[in-house]
């Protein structure tokens, strides 16, 4: 299962974060800090997994935003590794330019998405339906 | 008050502070302006402020003022504030705050709500973060929603199901009836969801998992369903690359591999499919990798059939070839898993294996080194050692501790000669000496100890390689030791393998000084060094030069070495008779096979297995001070006492039952064994070391009293060594039959000039009365010359009160045991 999502930018601020699993705040500071660390200072040829204490961290770089995912040990990474991409995907179709400043609605995907830790939906159209009728209830 | 600003221009301002402080500065304005508003009761803007105080808390500030306004909100009518309430609620609050109790009666009432979002909202709610107490009270609607037949309220239903099976595992009979039929959805989001959902039962409870196996008939259906993903055709709606919905193919064969794992009929049915997958899948993308990996997961996992076997691990073998570094990983990774079972197999992708040591990538590396020592064998083991040592050349540090102890152990296990042994083993020492566990000391000196052929050589290749490099402690102090033992050999210059170098005497003693005085040795290699010295004083002829080192030390700092200075100091002024003796070659250690010895030795971290010259007097583990009073017990009796103790074993506590050679300067606790009676000499003994007994095959060596007198009685019985056939095994039953019992037993032997005797300690020091339970304990006796076995035995006890003692002659042996 999924523990825990962090997107981030190339100086290390997180821009989005959502956990599964409950960590208390204290450490939650401490976790962002490791992982964080972890992935950006690997390097280009070095692989997209790393072990970190009992998760498995799967990162992706996309242009300036690394979006990392924790999950338990039995996952299958190259899947998880998909699924970064599936979001990212979504993300981009939703947000013509991926700007950050509607975070609700970034979370708004991501519970559509991924719902306690494991994949609800992957169908892109069908993830955005409900942003759609949001949106147009927001506006009449 | 103006309305409060937008999320967006707040993370914009956020965004363009420039320190730390400056950003502090803002959200500590933002939320007090945040908190006044919450004080107004503003219904139409306490949407927007939590969501700003939410966006506050992911950046690390306190917001728990809002978790009542998430309440408040999720409690209104408009779906945007309950969204943001919900969110709130998911974000900010968990089973431990008591708050959270109040938002159930909330959710049930959305859980029942006209919307179907909105629903969707609780039930989302509902699975990250409800509490044991509120998936109890709410399951019935949760189970409601799982068999309603809108797609989109039955997959998030069954999440929430998921969690509330975690929480309350009682609940999971609840779910069951609703899983029947949702197997046959065709919406894949329900699909999905509703594999995860027999996954988490299967998982948490194997009553489940039968019943799934036999009575869902869940495995065809399940078989069905990947048949028609891949199948099929282009289908728009899940494709990724080019393949139909790998997220849920991927799932469905995690559940298939729980299904399979153990049973046969379930196997068998998933094998054709886990073929096709396997051969039918595009691997030229990741995605295709993916299903691949969990294919392979899968095979290996159930009963599968042995062509299904060796077709995965030749996809694996594939993988390792891939240029993408995570497919690499990824086939480490199972191999690592497989190599147990399917050995044989993996062999057959050991260079590639062995190509990966070299990758750049840490954990690629790191995979590859544990997958090395795992496929070593008696067959591949010097080309494998040449990799694995340059690969312990250039790794980092972080490695060679691991790499360093594997080397050890596949040398061990499967080295083609003694040389070879000691050259690998050296070569270690040299490139990561200080990275190596310090229980390799003592194996290392007790394997150059056993190749008595090669001593010479090896000694002095460790006196070149010391020339070059005195940094690594474990290094050294191998080196000194053997310096110290074989310095004759070295000086003589008398090496049949290689060709012999030219060292003088003073060179020798120039290195060891020069140890001693090294900043970067440390104090147990210090003691190394002292003792190597004065070793040599019987091997080489410059005893004053050595007089003079070690009359130094008598003053040093260090108690230890200064200890150590002193006794070798008394050693030569009065003692000088004896120093010939005490200091000649050690005698071969045995290896007990895997017997720590449970009584170390070892509080100031020395190691150092001193060994005994059996024909010759004793050392007891005495504090120093009482080393005089050992030397009163040498007598010139003609049953010399024999103490020998226990050789250095194969150290799991290192070096347990070592004597020290002048004093057990390091024993705070002396032995559990008999006390040493000073006041009499031929009888010493001691039960060093608790070492458990050999298990040998009783060689039919007829038992024997040999002593029965007062009431106690104490039988011998015989075993033979199964590791040296010289060596007897006796173990004392000592029974009591008065009614008193009989405390502070002590049993003590003396045996004739040519053998060896060996006390371990006994099972107690009190014999119960009336013959309840006998002690034991055990001697082990060495006969090299097969003579024939008198024993002298001295018994002390308290009995009713009073102390007794007796001395008895044994002699009456039975011949077997001496033969």
């Amino acid at each position: 299962m999924i523990k825990f999502l962090l997107m981030v930018n190339k100086q290390g601020q997180i821009r989005l974060s959502k956990y599964y699993e409950h960590i208390d705040l204290a450490k939650r500071a401490s976790l962002e800090v490791d992982v964080i660390k972890g992935c950006l200072s690997r390097k280009k040829e070095e692989c997209s997994f790393v072990e970190y204490k009992d998760y498995k961290l799967v990162y992706r770089q996309y242009a300036s935003l690394f979006v990392m995912v924790g999950v338990s040990e039995n996952e299958n990474e190259l899947a998880v590794y998909e699924l970064v991409h599936n979001f990212v995907e979504v993300l981009d179709k939703y947000f013509s330019r991926v700007i950050m400043f509607n975070l609700e609605k970034v979370h708004v995907i991501l519970d559509e998405m991924i719902l306690n830790g494991h994949i609800v939906e992957t169908n892109k159209s069908r993830i955005l339906a409900p942003l759609l009728v949001l949106d147009k209830m927001a506006e009449s | 008050m103006p309305a409060p600003i937008r999320l967006r221009e707040l993370i914009r301002t956020i965004r363009t502070a420039r320190t730390q402080a400056e950003e502090r500065e803002m959200i500590q304005k933002e939320s007090a302006a945040i908190r006044s508003s919450f004080r107004e009761e503003d219904n139409t803007y306490r949407c927007r402020n939590v969501a700003k105080l939410l966006y506050m808390h992911m950046l690390g500030y306190p917001a728990h003022f809002g978790q009542l306004e998430c309440l408040k909100l999720i409690a209104s009518q408009k779906f945007t504030d309950k969204r943001i309430g919900y969110l709130g609620a998911m974000l900010l609050l968990d089973e431990r705050q008591d708050v959270h109790l109040l938002m159930t009666n909330c959710i049930k009432n959305d859980l029942n709500h006209s919307t179907q979002y909105v629903q969707g909202l609780a039930l989302c709610t509902l699975g990250c973060m409800g509490s044991s107490e509120m998936c109890r009270d709410l399951a019935g609607e949760v189970e409601k929603l799982l068999k309603t037949s809108n797609s989109y309220l039955r997959k998030k239903a069954a999440l929430c199901a998921v969690h509330v099976i975690r929480k309350v595992p009682e609940l999971m009979e609840m779910f069951l009836p609703a899983t029947k039929n949702l197997l046959s959805e065709k919406n894949h989001g329900v699909l999905h969801t509703s594999v995860v959902l027999l996954t988490e039962m299967c998982e948490r409870s194997p009553d489940m998992l039968s019943h799934f196996r036999k009575n869902e008939k869940l495995v065809p259906q399940l078989v069905r369903i990947l048949k028609n993903l891949i199948m099929s055709g282009y289908s728009p709606e899940h494709d990724v690359s080019g393949i139909s919905d790998p997220f849920l193919q991927v799932r469905i064969l995690r559940l298939l591999r729980i299904l399979g794992k153990g049973d046969d009929d379930s196997s068998e049915a998933m094998n054709d499919i886990l073929a096709q997958v396997a051969t039918n899948t595009e691997t030229s993308k990741n995605v295709g990798n993916a299903i691949l990996y969990e294919t392979v997961l899968t095979i290996m996992d159930i009963k599968s059939e042995s062509g299904l076997r060796v077709l995965a691990i030749n996809i694996l073998g594939r993988f390792l070839l891939n240029n993408d570094k995570n497919i690499r990983y990824v086939a480490l990774t199972s191999l690592l898993k497989t190599v147990q079972t399917d050995h044989n197999a993996v062999q057959r992708h050991r260079s590639t294996i062995v190509d990966c040591l070299k990758d750049l990538d840490v954990s690629i590396k790191r995979r590859a080194m544990e997958l090395s020592f795992a496929l070593v064998n008696g067959n591949n083991i010097r080309g494998m050692m040449k990799e694995l040592l340059y690969f312990l050349d250039s790794c980092d540090p972080e490695f060679k501790a691991d790499c360093a102890s594997g080397i050890f152990l596949a040398a061990e296990k499967y080295a083609p000669s003694k040389r070879w042994h000691i050259d690998t083993i050296m070569r270690v020492l040299t490139t990561a000496g200080s990275y190596v566990r310090d229980d390799c000391v003592p194996n290392l000196i007790q394997l150059i100890t056993n190749s008595v052929e090669m001593h010479a050589y090896t000694v002095q290749r460790l006196y070149k390689a010391l020339l070059d490099d005195i940094s690594q402690q474990p290094f050294v102090q191998v080196s000194s030791w053997c310096i110290g033992e074989y310095g004759d050999l070295l000086v003589s210059g008398q090496c049949e393998e290689e060709d012999p170098i030219q060292v003088t005497e003073d060179e020798v003693l120039d290195v060891l000084e020069g140890l001693l005085a090294s900043n970067l040795s440390s104090p147990v290699t210090r003691g190394y060094a002292l003792t190597a010295v004065m070793k040599l004083s019987t091997r080489l002829s410059s005893v004053n030069r050595i007089k003079k080192v070690v009359s130094i030390y008598g003053s040093s700092i260090d108690v230890e070495l200064q200890q150590r200075a002193v006794e070798y100091n008394a050693l030569f002024k009065k003692y000088d008779h004896m120093r010939c003796a005490l200091l000649e070659r050690m005698p071969i250690m045995e290896k007990a096979a895997a017997n720590g010895p449970t009584e170390t030795v070892q509080t100031n971290g020395e190691a150092e297995p001193a060994g005994l010259e059996p024909k010759h007097p004793p050392t007891i583990i005495q504090p120093a001070n009482q080393a005089n009073d050992l030397l009163d017990l040498l007598g010139g009796n003609d049953v010399v006492p024999v103490i020998s103790t226990a050789p250095a074993m194969k150290p799991a506590s290192a070096g347990g039952e070592l004597l020290d050679l002048l004093g057990g300067l390091s024993l705070s606790a002396p032995t559990p064994a008999p006390p040493i009676p000073m006041s009499q000499p031929p009888f010493l003994l001691d039960g060093l070391s608790s070492q458990p007994l050999f298990n040998d095959i009783a060689t039919g060596i007829p038992p024997m009293t040999a002593y029965n007198k007062n009431g106690l009685k104490i039988d011998f019985t015989f075993e033979r060594s199964n590791t040296n056939p010289n060596i007897a095994i006796i173990t004392i039953h000592a029974a009591n039959s008065t009614e008193a019992e009989m405390t502070n037993f002590v049993f003590q032997a003396a045996v004739p000039k040519t053998f060896q005797l060996q006390l371990l300690s006994p099972s107690s020091s009190i014999i119960p009365a009336l013959n309840q339970g006998p002690v034991t304990q055990v001697i082990k006796v060495l006969n090299p010359q097969k003579q024939q076995l008198r024993m002298r035995i001295k018994l002390t006890y308290n009995h009713k009160g009073s102390p007794v003692q007796d001395l008895a002659e044994v002699n009456n042996f039975p011949p077997q045991s001496w033969q």
